[in-house]
């Protein structure tokens, strides 16, 4: 398990350092993960450690946001002057970018497999 | 009779002592969020009872009512801040897992992010400025559906304030989580991959939380699209601001 998360972390520091390196508009840990997908491709799967490392940690990923979501609090004063068109924008755009994102997908991914693809079989699922 | 209880005096050490060591805010995090995901289960995992809102909302009140500043709260917090960056590298896991369905429709992804990076950003961009905003509250919005490094970056680019930036960013991901199953709902896509997709690209890591814990395929394309999103905004946002604005 430690052997894994070591893997993680290799990944992290390889990703955040090309992009310090090369000031690319790029997360670090996003290009560690492209970094993680090269060794799982080259291993030809998950081997159950890593499994067990990356499944925990993303099974609690929410949590990882609370101490940066308590951050806002810190960005009281800035938020205070235009909290009303703010808020509005962040409610209207997200709803807006979910709904055009989503049918967007759900159209094109239709018109480019033909018809009842992979989308209905792994989709088939209750919309919860 | 010997002391065995502590006094009044005691307790205020007990407290000075707690209050400095990263322990306590470190505990308290995790406290908060399983009390977030407690009231979140009981609802039948209602996607409107967030449990990273209701873990925010509760320390947040806890700090103001006992006076601690953030960076004092954040001493405590940075190892569980920390783990967001192993986290992401992780998402090569679930996307490895589901890489057949990526690879069978790669066009269909590329153009639905796109699509999703334009729209979020230019009507965030507009409502606000419709609303009437300032110069500089739009530009910081404009990337707000990009994971918080990159739209910091992005709206110092453009002009824009960071730090107002980095907070809309978690408040969208926070609002994404809550309102995105129930749009995809009311629209009737049903399609995993989609569901997936609007989420991490509208909401970035959290709403790449929410889908991963309602279905795998969903996470997957939730956690690619929140990479190809920064790259995308990143590259694009700049080139459509100057046409617009």
């Amino acid at each position: 398990m430690l052997a894994w998360f070591t893997v993680i972390l290799v990944c992290q520091l390889i990703g955040e350092s090309i992009v310090t390196a090369l000031h690319l508009p790029f997360p670090g840990p996003v290009l560690g993960m492209v970094a993680l997908f090269g060794v799982l491709v080259a291993k030809r799967g998950v081997p159950g450690d890593l499994a067990r490392v990356g499944d925990t940690l993303l099974a609690n990923l929410s949590l990882l946001f609370v101490p940066a979501g308590v951050g806002v609090m810190a960005h009281f004063v800035l938020l205070k002057n235009d909290w009303a068109p703010l808020g509005a924008a962040i409610i209207g755009s997200t709803v807006i970018t979910v709904a055009v994102t989503a049918l967007a997908m759900a159209w094109l991914s239709r018109m480019t497999s033909g018809g009842k693809g992979d989308g209905e079989a792994s989709g088939g699922g209750e919309g919860a | 009779m010997p002391q065995t209880l502590p006094g009044l005096g005691d307790l205020h050490d007990i407290w000075v002592y707690l209050a400095a060591s990263p322990l306590l805010h470190l505990t308290l995090t995790l406290v908060a969020y399983q009390a977030g995901t407690w009231v979140y289960r009981r609802t039948g995992n209602n996607p409107l009872a967030n449990p990273v809102l209701i873990a925010v909302v509760a320390l947040v009140g806890l700090l103001l009512a006992t006076g601690t500043d953030y960076a004092t709260y954040f001493a405590g917090a940075q190892f569980v801040h920390f783990l967001l960056g192993p986290a992401t590298v992780a998402l090569a896991i679930p996307l490895y897992r589901q890489f057949a369905h990526v690879r069978r429709s790669g066009v269909a992804i590329l153009a639905s992010i796109v699509a999703g990076s334009i729209t979020a950003a230019l009507s965030a961009a507009g409502i606000a400025w419709a609303l009437g905003a300032s110069a500089s509250s739009v530009i910081s919005i404009a990337p707000k559906s990009v994971t918080a490094p990159v739209a910091m970056g992005i709206s110092q680019r453009l002009g824009g304030l960071p730090s107002l930036t980095a907070a809309l960013v978690i408040l969208t991901g926070i609002t994404g989580a809550m309102l995105g199953p129930l749009v995809l709902n009311l629209i009737r896509v049903r399609d995993w991959r989609a569901r997936g997709l609007a989420m991490g690209t509208a909401a970035h890591g959290i709403g790449t939380a929410r889908a991963l814990q309602v279905n795998e395929v969903a996470g997957a394309f939730a956690g690619l699209a929140m990479g190809l999103n920064a790259l995308a905004t990143a590259i694009l946002l700049p080139i459509v601001w100057r046409l617009f604005f």
